[in-house]
């Protein structure tokens, strides 16, 4: 088989995948190397494909040949599905003359379990130290830890890759139970937790001595998927925030479940991926990471899923009133953050601007404040923006109009007809 | 005062006459230009000449007053903002006058246009980096793009920090320049014209490889076109791989279309010009 062929299936294979960015390296380009990973290029996309993700790393699996049997996944062994695997060699090259294309910011590498999940390993291994020893790439790799591989494996992936991940695909344990039966909590648990130590260890060392070798410096993400099972956004989001506290993960990713097998367990091939549910766990998670919100603030019992009609953020300012409105001259970061239509960056302009002058409405635009939905929340010198009239019912309205531009053509689009 | 226009010769240091030439005079130019550009008009005309002395002056008293009105001042040359040079005199002017207080605030009318126009700059040259698209042309690697600013300048620390030990070239359509690097050496010249030289065996076989991971790497069952037209506008595709027609894919069978080693192929290959160029500001961008 040519490598255009086994280059096709094991795209195909890998596809589902939803983590594809570069963030987060810091290798500094080298002498005698090619490539680097410095912070200019953080999330460089080098194209989008035609659903509109970006496109950073050759996303491939090693081989889709494997002995594992997770229902929701193409790659399962009882599933009939052409299969096909790289030889270390013939990555190593693609990836190289890829990166000199500009083509790719690096190698993003997942496997099939093919005969054990140490045997799968060490072929990565081999692939990335040619590329790391023989092709001196100083690019960005992110590779997958294989929940089940010995420690010693992991540990020379660690020190080969920018970043590992491991996958926990399925969000309860009961759903892992039930399909995926070669998984267990525990093994994936256990090497995001060797990740999470050695990492620690590493950093330390560093201070220490410059040239002490980085362990997955680019740190660890997982992937959820949502809509394959039952679970409720708060239950995601409780999860994600356990991983970002308790694992120091670096980023959660989500993949809206494209049905690509049938199976009585899981949504019929006719069901839509769940886009804007993703996309509002998206915008969650943002609000967890870099807007100081907890997900307990957003959801709870009694609302365990986010309203479809209007973005994490507008929810929870429509659910308190009593915040608002906040005045922009003088209200601090946090409170500033908190107002729908105002980001990290024009709530940081806002308070370099504020130091020469006090502001007014005109100004906010060009602070980069999306006025459509930030009006509503704020004052200016005490006073609401001119002319604006509204009741709680039409705020809503207006809010739901204001994002609709934005929000990506989804099939749950049809809800927001009857508000107009 | 009666009304002027200053025609210039278009490089950074040129403009910088003209600020110099404005205090020197002390008139206040209804327009400045590039002499190439400038339409004959019923105003009178002066032609400001370069004078490296003068912009080194003008350059140094901007930067002790802000070293961010500097970058604005450097970066604002790059863009194609309409009347840049007018709006960039401006800050100037402003910063003399007022002190360097006001560049905190983006929403300042002598800021905003400037400061638009370098984002759109900077947001055009940050898509670049990941857009270029480098075919090995012979061992050397050769790219071409068809940006609205001048981003040469902007890339060129990024590829020579990626390429370190490679010798490549990326052409400017539209401004016809070309950033070179070879030994560790980078500069950026003009170029009037330039063709690229089509593929051997193997550069026609990774272009088809890289189509094929992008034609398969897409969820079809999640196709959004007009996201990919939001993050990817269409006017980049022209220099993109993953949009080019049957025949790019094709090697060239006959000898005369590999091109020799070390060279950078096409025509014509790009090298020393007899003159020196437009001068870009400063490499510490
Ligand atoms: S281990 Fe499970 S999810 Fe991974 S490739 Fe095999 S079947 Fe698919």
């Amino acid at each position: 088989m040519d490598v255009l062929e086994k280059l096709t299936i094991l795209t195909d294979a890998a596809k589902y995948d939803a983590a594809c960015t570069s963030s987060g390296g810091d290798r500094a380009s080298r002498k005698g190397y090619i490539g680097n990973t410095s912070s200019s290029v953080a999330g460089c996309c080098h194209s989008f494909s035609a659903d509109g993700r970006c496109v950073s790393l050759l996303k491939v699996l090693l081989t889709n040949r494997c002995v594992y049997d997770c229902k929701y996944c193409v790659n399962r062994r009882s599933n009939d599905t052409p299969r096909a695997a790289f030889t270390p060699e013939e990555l190593a090259d693609l990836t190289i003359q890829f990166y000199r294309r500009n083509y790719i910011e690096g190698l993003f590498l997942s496997s099939g379990v093919f005969r054990s999940p140490d045997y799968t390993t060490e072929l990565m291994i081999r692939c990335l130290r040619l590329l790391r020893e023989e092709y001196r790439f100083n690019g960005y790799i992110h590779a997958k830890a294989i929940p089940g591989t010995a420690p010693e494996l992991v540990e020379q992936l660690g020190f080969l890759a920018d970043r590992l991940s491991v996958n926990i695909e399925l969000p309860s344990e009961t759903a892992l139970r039930t399909l995926a039966p070669d998984k267990t909590k525990g093994a994936i648990l256990a090497p995001m937790r060797q990740i999470q130590t050695r990492g620690h260890q590493c950093r330390e060392e560093l201070a220490k001595y410059r040239h002490a070798p980085r362990f997955a410096p680019a740190g660890q993400s997982t992937q959820l998927i949502v809509g394959a099972t039952p679970e409720s956004d708060l239950h995601i989001l409780r999860l994600t925030q356990g991983l970002y506290d308790r694992y120091q993960l670096k980023r959660v990713f989500y993949s809206a479940y494209v049905p690509v097998v049938e199976h009585a367990l899981l949504p019929a091939k006719t069901v839509k991926p769940p886009l804007l549910r993703e996309h509002r766990l998206y915008q969650a998670d943002w609000l967890l990471r870099f807007y100081g919100f907890r997900a307990e603030e957003l959801l709870d019992e009694a609302h365990p899923d986010f309203d479809p009609r209007v973005d994490p953020k507008c929810s929870w300012a429509l659910a308190h009133p009593e915040f608002f409105p906040v005045e922009v001259n003088t209200a601090d970061y946090e409170a500033l953050l908190r107002v729908p239509g105002i980001g990290v960056l024009s709530a940081r302009r806002i308070l370099s601007a504020r130091r020469t002058r006090r502001l007014r409405t005109e100004n906010l635009r060009r602070l980069g404040v999306v006025m459509k939905r930030a009006q509503y929340f704020l004052t200016v010198d005490g006073k609401l923006p001119e002319g604006l009239r509204f009741s709680q019912d039409s705020l809503l309205r207006y809010l739901v109009a204001a994002e609709r531009p934005q929000l990506p053509p989804m099939e749950q689009l049809s809800l927001f007809d009857p508000v107009g | 005062m009666s009304e002027v226009v200053y025609t210039y010769d278009g490089s950074f240091d040129g403009f910088l006459s003209c600020v110099f030439a404005r205090y020197a005079n002390k008139e206040v130019p209804i327009a400045i230009s590039r002499d190439e550009d400038f339409p004959p008009t019923l105003f009178p005309c002066r032609f400001i000449p370069t004078d490296p002395a003068h912009a080194r002056r003008v350059l140094r008293k901007v930067l002790t007053l802000s070293p961010y009105g500097a970058r604005l001042l450097q970066r604002g040359f790059l863009t194609c903002l309409p009347d840049r040079e007018l709006a960039l005199l401006n800050l100037v002017t402003t910063l003399l006058e007022e002190g360097p207080g006001f560049l905190r605030d983006r929403s300042h009318p002598a800021v905003y246009p400037v400061f638009r126009a370098v984002r759109h700059l900077e947001g055009e040259a940050h898509v670049l980096k990941g857009f270029v698209r480098f075919s090995d042309l012979g061992g050397v690697l050769g790219g071409e793009i068809e940006p609205k600013n001048r981003v040469l300048p902007l890339l060129r620390s990024h590829f020579c920090a990626r390429y370190p030990q490679d010798a490549f070239f990326l052409y400017d359509r539209t401004h016809h320049e070309a950033l070179l690097h070879a030994a560790g050496q980078a500069v950026i010249r003009p170029l009037a014209d330039f063709q690229m030289a089509p593929p051997d065996e193997a550069e026609a076989r990774y272009r088809t490889l890289w189509k094929r991971f992008y034609d398969t790497i897409a969820i079809r069952e999640r196709d959004n076109p007009r996201c990919r037209m939001t993050h990817m506008p269409k006017r980049y595709w022209s220099t993109m791989t993953e949009f080019q027609g049957p025949d790019f894919f094709t090697p060239q069978s006959s000898p005369a279309g590999v091109p020799a080693p070390g060279a950078p192929a096409g025509k014509p290959v790009p090298g020393i010009p007899p003159a020196p160029g437009r001068s870009v500001p400063g490499s510490s961008l």
